[in-house]
């Protein structure tokens, strides 16, 4: 248990709530909406999915209820920091033209609102810190994604119920919060843990009237993290970053692909996956254009189209090049595998696909 | 410059000071940046690219053709493919347009130094290797034995034939040409391309084989190379991907674990080898 480690009355939940609104941060917190858990504006409690669980399972997610008062009883949902950080369509530029035929390109505004993000899990962290790399930490700094993780500020909640899709524990990212969270909680029976992981998350709680947590609260969210590491579905023990790539000529990818859509719903709800697209949005003044980005995944037939020739043309080119980049090439690019565990892929793959089952289709397979 | 201020997706406005007509759906734009601080800041290596904007239609990569001592002067040779190469075509001097870069890793001229050159290019991958040529030619001491292979499909696909004849008479220099299938004015070799490198002389330990074209011709190229004993590390192959960003970001131009856009697009050999053969990457 972290040192700074304090306990929180369940009912004080509304004080934390308070205290980053009167900071000036737009609250986001997890909300029942069109039979599934998302994020948006968050005021009150109440508006919390208090006594819901999820199931999940390839292909399928079903809400109910239970007689639970816990909050965050729940795994994820198909979304939730990623689409704040990395917006799925936005302006970045654009050219306005004169008479005389001269170009004038101006940035998009920058006046971005400050977030705070309540109950995200160590999965979606651990995604978060992976687009930061991408983001920022490499040649070229995208003055878009890092003017809005300067001003988002993450309140995690250690995942005390993680879906028969999880598997973050085998991918090393959860079920709890390590380290890149702002304030982490731990939801026990009758209210949260809570620490903070930043100065920012110190800052914070100061506005609020913290308890000592006891040995009982201690233990409790011990047996909490042992019970949430307990996860049916891990990744194969083997080194599967050198295997998928070896064995790129494997018949296994075309079994797979024969299940395969491509319609690329694993990749939108990836935290981690990052491609996108540019387009010019002409207004009909004809003075202006903007250009925007959105978007894109390897599964559409126009991402890897050059001059008149698709090189990925067909599905298990496309399934190969996701699963590859995933869990090898993304070792090269950024020091581990692009894959947090969140079990996203499996349970929004509209056919039920499992990534695990296809990483060990292709390695049981491997020649040799 | 100081990467955290600014913006890497931005474009300058360039005019068009001249606009070349190379052959029936080829054309070079040469440009000049209207900032004279961008102008006078700007420079590039060969092979590099930079991304043109057509106002109102898009962003496309096009590789830089003109010579790196004079930096001001950026010529881009275009084909006309799409939507925005199209509306390229129709441009005539005094238009504007938008550029980004340069971006990308170019030829290893410097490291190329004091050793034969071999350049092989295949249809109209020859653009690319132009700023090459041009570079060794201006500096034909620092070079030894240059060898300049191009082949095309029909012989009426050459262009720049003027310069290949002017390059086959710079000293220690052989040029080598080829046409699939050719007409009785064509002096040339007829046949494929790959005929003719049993021509080319070099000494395998010192040499660096620069290619471009389509993967097929390169796959052949380098197969040859190797059984003649050249270093994998010795071989240089520019490469091409969708790119959308230009900056290691959007993902598209991606090759295995390298990004084409800031990666490559020249690669040695050894750095893609894995997936080469592979379609689909």
């Amino acid at each position: 248990m972290n040192r700074d480690t304090k306990y929180l009355p369940r009912e004080s939940l509304q004080k934390l709530i308070d205290a980053v609104i009167s900071k000036g941060y737009e609250c986001i917190g997890p909300q029942e909406s069109d039979g599934t858990i998302i994020y948006k504006q968050l005021t009150s409690i109440n508006q919390l999915p208090q006594g819901i669980s999820a199931s999940q399972a390839p292909g399928s997610y079903t809400l109910s209820s239970n007689a639970s008062q816990m909050y965050f009883d729940w795994a994820n949902g198909p979304q939730a920091i990623k689409p704040l950080l990395f917006t799925p369509r936005e302006k970045l530029w654009q050219s306005e033209q004169s008479t005389n035929g001269e170009l004038l390109f101006k940035a998009a505004e920058d006046d971005v609102q400050p977030i705070a993000i309540i109950g995200v899990r160590a999965c979606d962290i651990a995604a978060m810190r992976i687009q930061d790399l991408h983001f920022l930490q490499q040649q070229f700094i995208d003055p878009y994604y890092k003017i809005r993780r300067e001003n988002l500020l993450t309140i995690a909640i250690n995942c005390g119920h993680p879906a028969d899709t999880c598997f973050c524990h085998s991918t090393g990212d959860g079920p709890f919060v390590d380290d890149g969270a702002d304030i982490v909680l731990t939801e026990l029976e009758q209210g949260f843990l809570i620490h903070p992981q930043s100065s920012s998350g110190e800052d914070l709680l100061t506005h609020l009237t913290l308890e000592y947590i006891t040995v009982p609260q201690t233990n409790e969210a011990t047996s909490i993290k042992d019970k949430a590491s307990k996860q049916n579905r891990r990744l194969p023990e083997l080194d599967i970053k050198t295997h998928l790539i070896d064995e790129i000529n494997n018949d296994a990818w075309h079994s797979i692909a024969t299940n395969c859509l491509s319609c690329g719903n694993c990749t939108s709800v990836c935290p981690t996956c990052f491609c996108h697209s540019e387009s010019d949005m002409a207004e009909l003044s004809g003075m202006t254009s903007e250009h925007y980005r959105e978007w894109d995944s390897c599964f559409t037939q126009g991402h890897s189209q050059i001059h008149g020739i698709t090189i990925r043309s067909e599905v298990s080119q496309r399934y190969r090049q996701w699963l590859t980049h995933k869990f090898s090439s993304w070792y090269e690019q950024y020091g581990r595998s692009g894959c947090v565990g969140c079990g996203r892929c499996i349970t929004w793959c509209p056919v039920g696909i499992d990534v695990i089952e296809s990483i060990t289709q292709v390695v049981d397979r491997r020649h040799g | 410059m100081d990467n955290s201020t600014i913006n890497p997706y931005l474009p300058e406005e360039a005019m068009i000071i001249e606009r070349i007509q190379e052959g029936p759906d080829l054309f070079t734009l040469r440009l000049e940046l209207t900032n004279p601080a961008f102008q006078s800041s700007y420079t590039f290596q060969p092979g590099q690219f930079n991304m043109l904007y057509l106002y109102g239609v898009g962003e496309i990569p096009i590789s830089i053709v003109s010579d790196p001592e004079n930096s001001q002067i950026i010529d881009h040779t275009i084909r006309v493919v799409g939507r925005v190469t199209k509306g390229f075509a129709k441009l005539k001097t005094g238009d504007r347009i938008g550029i980004r870069g340069p971006y990308g890793q170019g030829w290893p001229m410097l490291e190329s130094q004091h050793k034969d050159i071999v350049i092989i290019t295949g249809g109209l991958g020859c653009a690319p290797a132009v700023s090459m040529i041009n570079y060794i030619e201006q500096r034909r001491d620092s070079f030894a034995r240059l060898n300049i292979i191009q082949g095309v499909k029909h012989c009426c696909d050459l262009i720049w034939k003027e310069r290949y004849e002017k390059w086959s008479t710079l000293p220690n220099t052989k040029v080598l040409l080829a046409a699939d299938s050719g007409e009785a004015i064509w002096p040339w070799h007829i046949g494929p391309v790959t005929a003719l490198f049993d021509q080319l002389e070099f000494e395998p330990e010192n040499v660096v084989v620069m290619m471009c074209g389509p993967e097929g011709m390169m796959h052949v190229v380098c197969d040859h190379m190797l059984d003649r004993c050249v270093p994998a590390s010795q071989l240089f192959l520019s490469m091409e991907r969708n790119m959308q960003c230009a900056i290691g970001h959007c993902g598209h131009c991606q090759y295995g674990d390298q990004f084409i856009c800031k990666d490559g697009p020249v690669f040695s050999y050894d750095k893609i080898r894995k997936l080469f053969k592979t379609k689909g990457f």
